[in-house]
């Protein structure tokens, strides 16, 4: 099964509500993903500024000491601010490959959940509503959010395993449903350069996707082609900095369907994640097409 | 009238209410308010009960009707109406994926449009959208109507039995085995009939088209290998 929920804002006075509505919109999800949960949200960007999204499986620890080191290693000043498990990493932009070299090699303990300049993705085991309290997600603001509740099929549940998947700068993807061709298409895209963390179905279309961007294609263009080269049952919500898309398979069985007003676009794999939405009552509501692009930018 | 809040009262309340009710039953005009999108909404209900739905459901609402009228005054999720046996269900606006599947009585009236598998192994049920109706509809259709105000999608009537389909708009491509045939005075009038049932108008039977089996694929024959 899994759940998907999705908002992005089109009117900024919404934003700081961003949160609060995506952690309304999750809870609705828990039955189709009871096994672990996780979002992503675009906060707001500061010039300059670059995020590294992080999780610790023993976060007392592991984050002790972590700025200092950092900072030492890049020669900038970084900083951190926990959430339970997770911790966001502030470094300046220019620095943010040479932080990720520095995670990597000197803290190799800690995952990384997503680097950009607006995106952070926070995903844990656990029952959908708990893991939202536990990120404090009802408190955070933005311009938009993705969530997603797992009932896993093709991998393990663990934290990495669980979505949203982030596999290029501020680009996530949510999946549900399940891919056949996945392990080809990984030795293709690790030759060409690509790597994962897990042995997840999901993360090689979030790989696909962030490997067509690399080529200069847009996210529409990037979503389009992915139908001829993925081969299994999908309902993808993506997002980049300022996009937000949506594409499901030709055959289309996973649920979607979604509202659009004035004030937002929201994604749900059942209408109960958007009915308590404002103004619902009067939103243009619409399943989404087979084999059909959409998206949305700012 | 009873009318019973879903923001108050829980599903399984609800359905174990309707449940109870039998033929003889004095409380025959029922409001469902609230129901945001749940499942199984007044599903399997098996009394000649008027029930009004005022909001948009989930999964399988009035999934197994036997005799209720059930009106969704709003759009329903998969599996609506799915095994129908006997009475009407409306949805005023759209349905999702595999509307009134397996149904073998009644009616079922969408007044909005149909996403994909709309009456896939419809037994017996008939179904009036309005609107369009998506991909792979009526797959399997044993027997029962179709009728369609719109168009339909990819590979209409595929691997179709004895179910009739009528479409006014266009067909983007038909199944293995359906083709469309000719339309009789017996073919309008029946039409003509289920309209009349389903409460539309301003649509007339000879606008319609008719697609149906070519009775090729019912037993296996080597021949035909290609086309299934």
């Amino acid at each position: 099964m899994c759940g998907i929920v999705g908002l992005f804002i089109k009117d900024t006075k919404l934003e700081p509500r961003l949160g609060e509505l995506t952690s309304v919109m999750l809870s609705t999800m828990c039955e189709r993903g009871p096994d672990s949960a996780g979002f992503a949200v675009y906060g707001p960007a500061h010039e300059g500024n670059a995020k590294i999204t992080l999780q610790a499986p023993n976060p007392d620890a592991h984050f002790a000491g972590l700025t200092t080191a950092i900072s030492k290693v890049i020669g900038a000043e970084a900083s951190l601010e926990r959430k339970s498990t997770h911790a966001v990493l502030s470094v300046p932009a220019d620095k943010l490959q040479a932080a990720r070299e520095a995670l990597r090699s000197g803290h190799p303990e800690l995952r990384i959940m997503s680097s950009g300049e607006a995106i952070e993705i926070y995903k844990e085991v656990g029952y959908p509503t708990q893991v939202a309290g536990q990120f404090d997600l009802a408190k955070m603001q933005g311009s938009h959010a993705i969530g997603h509740t797992r009932m896993a099929t093709e991998s393990a549940v663990t934290t990495m395993g669980a979505h949203p998947f982030s596999t290029g700068p501020d680009q996530c993807l949510v999946h549900n449903g399940s891919l056949s061709n996945h392990h080809n298409l990984r030795r293709e895209l690790v030759r060409d350069g690509m790597s994962f963390e897990t042995d997840n179905d999901t993360e090689v279309a979030a790989a696909y996707i962030s490997w067509r961007i690399k080529q200069g294609l847009n996210l529409g263009e990037a979503l389009q082609k992915s139908l001829d080269d993925l081969d299994g049952f999908f309902t993808f919500v993506v997002g980049t900095k300022n996009g937000f898309g949506v594409l499901r398979d030709p055959i289309a069985c996973k649920p979607a369907v979604m509202a659009e007003t004035d004030q937002y676009v929201a994604f749900g794999s059942e209408y109960r994640a958007l009915a308590g939405l404002p103004g619902i009552d009067s939103a243009r509501i619409w399943e989404p097409e087979p084999a059909t692009v959409y998206f949305w930018e700012r | 009238m009873r009318t019973i809040d879903l923001a108050s009262t829980s599903l399984r309340e609800l359905n174990e209410l309707l449940h109870k009710q039998t033929a003889g039953t004095n409380e025959t005009q029922w409001e469902i308010l609230n129901p945001k999108g749940m499942h199984a909404v007044a599903a399997g209900v098996d009394a000649p009960l008027n029930i009004d739905i005022k909001g948009s459901v989930g999964y399988y609402v009035a999934g197994m009707n036997k005799q209720a009228n059930i009106v969704v005054h709003g759009s329903a999720g998969p599996g609506a109406a799915e095994n129908m046996m006997s009475g009407k269900v409306v949805v005023k606006g759209d349905v999702s994926q595999y509307a009134g599947a397996t149904g073998r009585g009644g009616m079922l009236v969408v007044e909005g449009n149909a996403s994909s598998r709309c009456g896939i192994s419809m037994k017996g049920i008939d179904i009036v959208v309005k609107g369009n109706i998506g991909h792979m509809s009526a797959f399997m259709a044993q027997t029962g109507n179709l009728v369609v105000f719109g168009d339909a999608g990819d590979a209409l009537g595929d691997s179709i039995y004895e179910a009739r389909l009528f479409v006014r708009g266009n067909v983007k491509s038909l199944g293995a085995d359906c083709i469309e045939k000719e339309m009789r005075d017996e073919h309008l009038a029946l039409i003509d009939g289920l309209l009349h049932r389903a409460g539309l108008n301003g649509v007339r039977p000879n606008e319609f088209r008719r697609y149906g089996s070519a009775r090729k694929l019912y037993n296996f024959n080597i021949d035909n290998a290609d086309a299934y």
